[in-house]
C-alpha cells in the first residue's frame, strides 16, 4: 500500500478519483471538511464582531464605512478572486484526467491571482492608515475591519504559500495517490477563501457603502 | 486486459469530467453577475431595506454555487461534509443573529 | 520493533520514544500523566482557596493572591486537567471499541497533545514571571483588559495554544469514528462512549473556533492596542461575554458527554445486561449537543439582554433537562433487575447518578431567569458547577481510570484502595459543596476574598474546607494506589471485567497494533455476543496480511515548542518590542516544521505476517 502511493499517475489510468483512491486521502478529504465546518464558525465569530462594532458609536475616530471604501477596488478584488476560485476549478479538473502540467499550469494561475488580489488588499489597507486615519488602534470600527478583513488577508497568504509549497514540492515527480489529497484539499481551502470573500465585499463593503 | 478496461473507464469519466466543467463556467459566469447586480443595486442606491436583504441572498446563492459545484459537494459521498458544513452554518447563524440583537450600547 | 528491544530500552530511548509517538495509547498516557499533574496543581490551588475561607476575615492569602488563585483553580481544572483526562480515556479507548488499529491522523494526535501540553506549561509559567491571571477564568472584559502585569496575557497565549490543540484532537476523533470502524461496526452498534467521544468531538469543532476568536480579540486589546472591548474607543465588553459563553457552554457538555457514555458502558458490563434503550441514549447525546449550542445567554441573564432574551434561553436552557432525564433513567432502568457488580468503577457510577441529579436540580433553578438574578454570582453558581463537573466529570474519571486502566498499563489498580479512595472523597465531596448552596441563598457572592464574622456565613464555609480535606485524602489514597499497584505490577488477562465492547476481545495492554486481525462485528456489545452464542472470540473480517503503521514523529514537539517560544515574544513585546523577534521566532519554527511536514513523505511502514505469526510486538 505505501510505497506503490509514490507511484506516478499518468492520463490514461484508473482511478478517476485520485484524492480518495487511499484511506489517507479518505480521511484527509473528510476531516479538512469538517474543519470547513469549524473555520465557519471561526468567520461567522469574527461577522458578528465587526457587525456589532460597525455602528457610528463605534466610530469614534476618522472617517466611517459610507466614506472610507471606494468600490471600484473591492470589485477588481472580488473579480480576481472568483476567478482564482475558477482556475482552481481546473486544475482539480485536470488533476481528475491525471494530467500533472495541465494541473500545474492551472494552480500557477490560482497563485499569480491570488497574489495579485493580496497585493491590492495591502494597497488598499496602506491607503487606509496613510491616508484616511482608518487605523487598527484608532478605534474598535478600525479594530473589528482590519480583524475581518485580515483574518481573510491572512487565510489568502496561508493558502499560496501552502499551494506554491505542493507545486514546487511535486513539480519533478507529478501526480500519485501520496499528494492528490493535498493537492485536492488545497484547492477545498482555496474555495473556502472565497467563499469567506463573497460575504466579506457583501457585508463589509457594500452594505457599509449603504449606511446600514 | 486490465488495462483496457482502465482506458475505457478513463476515457468515460473524462468525458464526464468535460461535461461538468461545462456547468462549471455557467456557473462562473452567474457568479460574475450576481456580484455584478449586487454592485450595481448598491452604486443605484436604490432604498437599503430592498437592497440589502436582495444582496444578502445573491451571496447565499453565490456561496451555494462555490459549495455545491465548485467544492463538489453535489458529488455523491458529501453527505458528511454537508452535514457537518450546515451545523457549522447553524451555530455561526445564531453567533451572528446574538451579535446584531443582544449586544447593545 | 521486535520484542526483546522494546523491553530493554533505557530511559533516555523510552524518553524519546514518547516525544515522538503517534500511537494512541502512548498519547493516551501521555494525557494522562500531564491531565494529572494539573489535576494536583489545580486542586492544590482549591485547597489554598479552602484554607483562606476557613475561618472568617482570615489573612492565609493575600487578596491580590487569592484572585490569582480562583483563576488558575477554575482555567486550570477545566482546560488542562478535565480536558486531557477526558482525552485520555478517548485516546485509550475509542479507537479499540471501534476496532481500529489507529486514530485516522496519527500525526495529528500528537501535535494536539504537544499543543495542549505547551499551552498548559505557558499559562503555569506565570506563576514564576510575577504573577499569574486574575480575572476569574471567564476573564470578563474590562477587568481583564485592564488587570495589570502579564497574568492575563498569559491566560490568552496559553489558552490560545492548547485550545487549538484540542480542535486538532477533536477532528481527529471524528474522522476515526466515521472512517475507522471496523467491518460490522454500524452507528447504532457503536458502544455509547464511542457515541459520546462522537457528539462531544463535534461540540469540540463548532464551540471552539469561538473561544478562539474571543483570545485572539482579546490578545489584540491587551498587546496590540486594538478597541474590541474599550467603550470610550467605541468598543463593547459584551461581545467578550457573548464569545466566551458560546464557547463556554458546550464546553461543560464537552467535558460531560464521554462521562455520560463513559458511565453507560460501565452500568451495562457490571449489571450484565444490555444498555436499556440503546437508541434512546444515543437520541438524548445528539440531543444534548444540539441543545447545548441554544443557551449559552443564560451564563448572562443579569447583563441585561432584556426580557424576551432571556425567556428564550430560560426555555431553551429548561429543555435540556429532558434529555438528560432520559439518560438518567435509562441507567436506573439498566441496573434493575441486572446482576450487580459492586466494583470501583460501578462504585463512582451509582454514586454519580443522584449526586449528578442533585447538581442538575439547582441547574433547572439557575435556568429561571427571574429567580437567577437572587442566584447569580453567589456560592449557589459555586455549588451547582462543582456538582455536575466534580459529581459528574470527575467521578467519571475516576470510573473510567479504574476501569480502562488494564489497557492503559496492563494491570489493574487495587480494588480495596480504590474503594477506600471513594468514600473519604464521596462524603468530602457533598460536604464540601451541598452547604454551599445555602451559603449562596444566604447571600455570601462568589470570588469575594473574605467574609465577615457572625454573619451565619461561619460554620457552612468550615464544613465546607472540612468536606476539602476529606476529598484530599480520597485523592491521596488514590495516588497511592496507583504507586502501589504500579510498583507490584501485576499483569492482568485481556478481559479482567468480563466486559461486552471490543477493546476487551485483545490483550491488555494491548500490543500497538491492537488487532492482529480486524474484527468483524455482528451487533451492540460484540464481545458480549460472541462469549454467548460464539466461542467467546471475535471471528476476524480479514485473512492474516501484513500491518501497516505510520512513523514516529518528533515535529509536533518542535512545531508546538515554536508557538510557546512565540508565546512570550508577544507577551513581552508590550514592554519593550524587541521581543517581537522572539515571537516571530517562535512563528518561524512552527511555520517552518509544518514545512517540512508537507515537504517530507511519511509512508509509514509495514509489519510483515511473518512477524506478526510469531508474536512480534505482543509485549
Amino acid at each position: 500500500m505505501s510505497s506503490d502511493q509514490l507511484q506516478r499517475l499518468k492520463p490514461g489510468q484508473s482511478p478517476h478519483e485520485p484524492e480518495k483512491a487511499t484511506l489517507e486521502g479518505k480521511n484527509k478529504f473528510l476531516g479538512f471538511w469538517f474543519f470547513l465546518g469549524g473555520e465557519t464558525v471561526l468567520f461567522a465569530s469574527l461577522f458578528g464582531t465587526y457587525l456589532a462594532l460597525n455602528g457610528p458609536e463605534s466610530n469614534t475616530s476618522g472617517p466611517g464605512p459610507a466614506e472610507l471604501f471606494g468600490l471600484e477596488l473591492v470589485f477588481i478584488m472580488t473579480v480576481i478572486l472568483l476567478t482564482s476560485s475558477l482556475t482552481s476549478v481546473y486544475a482539480i479538473y485536470h488533476m481528475k484526467n491525471l494530467d500533472f502540467g495541465k494541473m500545474q499550469l492551472w494552480l500557477g494561475i490560482t497563485v499569480a491571482l491570488g497574489l495579485t488580489f493580496l497585493g491590492l488588499e495591502i494597497y488598499e489597507f496602506y491607503e487606509y492608515v496613510m491616508h484616511e486615519d482608518h487605523t487598527f488602534t484608532s478605534d474598535a470600527f478600525g479594530s473589528a475591519f482590519y480583524a475581518l478583513v485580515g483574518f481573510h488577508g491572512g487565510h489568502v497568504l496561508f493558502g499560496l504559500l501552502w499551494i506554491v509549497t505542493l507545486m514546487v514540492r511535486n513539480s519533478k515527480r507529478g501526480l500519485n495517490l501520496y499528494n492528490a489529497p493535498k493537492f485536492y484539499i488545497a484547492s477545498l481551502y482555496w474555495h473556502f477563501i472565497d467563499v469567506v470573500w463573497v460575504f466579506i465585499f457583501t457585508v463589509v463593503y457594500l452594505m457599509g457603502k449603504l449606511g446600514g | 486486459m486490465a488495462k483496457n478496461t482502465n482506458s475505457t473507464s478513463y476515457e468515460f469519466y473524462k468525458q464526464k469530467n468535460k461535461e461538468e466543467m461545462k456547468y462549471q463556467l455557467i456557473t462562473f459566469a452567474l457568479m460574475i453577475i450576481f456580484t455584478l447586480v449586487s454592485f450595481g443595486m448598491v452604486i443605484a442606491e436604490y432604498n437599503p431595506m430592498f437592497t440589502i436583504p436582495v444582496i444578502i441572498l445573491l451571496a447565499c446563492v453565490q456561496v451555494g454555487f462555490q459549495l455545491y459545484y465548485f467544492m463538489h459537494m453535489s458529488h455523491k459521498g458529501h453527505g458528511l461534509p454537508a452535514l457537518f458544513l450546515y451545523s457549522g452554518v447553524f451555530v455561526a447563524l445564531l453567533t451572528v443573529l446574538a451579535m446584531v440583537t443582544i449586544v447593545w450600547w | 520493533m521486535s520484542t526483546a528491544t522494546a523491553q530493554k530500552k533505557g530511559f533516555g530511548a523510552t524518553l524519546w520514544d514518547y516525544l515522538t509517538t503517534v500511537d494512541h495509547k502512548k498519547i493516551a498516557i501521555l494525557y494522562l500523566v500531564a491531565g494529572g499533574i494539573f489535576f494536583l496543581a489545580g486542586g492544590l490551588e482549591a485547597m489554598l482557596i479552602r484554607i483562606q475561607l476557613a475561618v472568617p476575615d482570615n489573612d492565609f492569602v493575600s487578596a491580590g493572591l487569592y484572585n490569582q488563585l480562583i483563576t488558575m483553580h477554575g482555567t486550570t481544572m477545566i482546560f488542562l486537567a478535565a480536558m486531557p483526562l477526558i482525552f485520555a480515556l478517548m485516546n485509550i479507548a475509542v479507537p479499540l471499541q471501534i476496532g481500529a488499529r489507529d486514530v485516522a491522523f496519527p500525526f495529528l494526535n500528537s501535535l494536539g497533545f504537544w499543543l495542549f501540553f505547551f499551552g498548559g506549561v505557558l499559562l503555569n509559567v506565570s506563576w514564576f514571571t510575577g504573577g499569574a491571571p486574575d480575572a476569574g477564568w471567564t476573564a470578563y472584559a474590562p477587568l481583564s483588559t485592564t488587570s495589570p502585569g502579564h497574568g492575563v496575557d498569559y491566560y490568552v497565549m496559553g489558552l490560545q495554544i492548547s485550545g487549538a490543540g484540542t480542535l486538532i484532537g477533536g477532528i481527529n476523533f471524528l474522522v476515526t469514528i466515521v472512517n475507522m470502524r471496523a467491518p460490522g461496526m454500524t452507528y447504532m452498534r457503536m458502544p455509547l462512549f464511542t457515541w459520546t467521544a462522537f457528539v462531544t468531538s463535534v461540540l469540540i469543532l463548532f464551540a471552539f473556533p469561538a473561544l478562539t476568536v474571543g483570545l485572539f480579540l482579546m490578545m489584540f486589546d491587551r498587546m496590540f492596542g486594538a478597541n474590541f472591548f474599550d467603550p470610550q474607543m467605541g468598543g463593547n465588553h459584551v461581545i467578550w461575554e457573548h464569545l466566551f459563553w458560546i464557547f463556554g457552554h458546550p464546553e461543560v457538555y464537552i467535558l460531560v458527554l464521554p462521562i455520560f457514555g463513559l458511565f453507560s458502558d460501565i452500568i451495562s458490563t457490571f449489571s450484565k445486561k444490555r444498555l436499556f434503550g440503546y437508541s434512546a441514549m444515543v437520541f438524548a447525546v445528539v440531543l444534548i449537543g444540539f441543545l447545548g449550542f441554544m443557551v449559552w445567554a443564560h451564563h448572562m441573564f443579569t447583563t441585561g439582554l432584556g426580557p424576551v432574551a432571556n425567556s428564550i434561553f430560560a426555555i431553551a436552557t429548561m429543555a435540556i433537562a429532558v434529555p438528560t432525564g432520559i439518560k438518567i433513567f435509562n441507567w436506573i432502568f439498566t441496573m434493575w433487575g441486572g446482576s450487580i457488580r459492586m466494583t470501583t468503577p460501578m462504585l463512582w457510577t451509582v454514586a454519580f447518578i443522584p449526586s449528578f441529579t442533585l447538581g442538575g436540580f439547582g441547574g433547572v433553578m439557575l435556568a429561571a431567569a427571574a429567580a437567577d438574578y437572587q442566584y447569580h454570582d453567589t456560592y449557589f453558581v459555586v455549588a451547582h458547577f462543582h456538582y455536575v463537573i466534580v459529581g459528574g466529570v470527575v467521578f467519571g474519571v475516576f470510573a473510567g481510570l479504574h476501569y480502562w486502566w488494564p489497557k492503559f498499563f496492563g494491570t489493574m489498580l487495587s480494588e480495596k484502595l480504590g474503594k477506600l479512595a471513594f468514600w473519604p472523597f464521596f462524603i468530602g465531596f457533598h460536604l464540601t459543596f451541598f452547604i454551599q448552596h445555602f451559603l449562596g441563598l444566604m447571600g455570601m457572592p462568589r470570588r469575594y476574598w473574605k467574609f465577615l464574622p457572625n454573619q451565619d456565613l461561619d460554620l457552612g464555609n468550615l464544613v465546607s474546607t472540612i468536606g476539602a480535606f476529606l476529598m484530599a485524602i480520597g485523592a491521596v489514597i488514590f495516588l497511592i494506589n496507583v504507586i502501589v499497584t504500579s510498583v507490584k505490577g501485576e499483569k492482568v488477562s485481556g478481559d479482567p471485567w468480563d466486559g461486552r465492547t471490543l477493546e476487551w476481545s485483545i490483550p491488555s495492554p494491548p500490543p500497538f497494533y491492537n488487532f492482529t486481525q480486524t474484527p468483524l462485528v455482528r451487533g451492540l456489545d460484540p464481545l458480549w455476543i460472541e462469549k454467548r452464542q460464539g466461542n467467546g472470540k471475535m471471528t476476524p473480517a480479514e485473512p492474516l496480511g501484513d500491518i501497516h503503521m505510520p512513523n514516529n514523529s518528533f515535529i509536533p514537539f518542535v512545531m508546538s515548542l515554536g508557538l510557546f517560544i512565540a508565546g512570550f515574544g508577544f507577551i513581552y513585546q508590550v514592554d519593550d518590542k524587541n521581543w517581537l523577534i522572539v515571537g516571530i521566532a517562535g512563528m518561524l519554527i512552527t511555520l517552518g516544521s509544518m514545512f517540512v511536514r508537507s515537504v517530507k513523505d511519511d509512508l509509514g511502514y509495514h509489519i510483515h505476517k511473518e512477524d506478526l505469526e510469531k508474536g512480534a510486538g505482543s509485549e
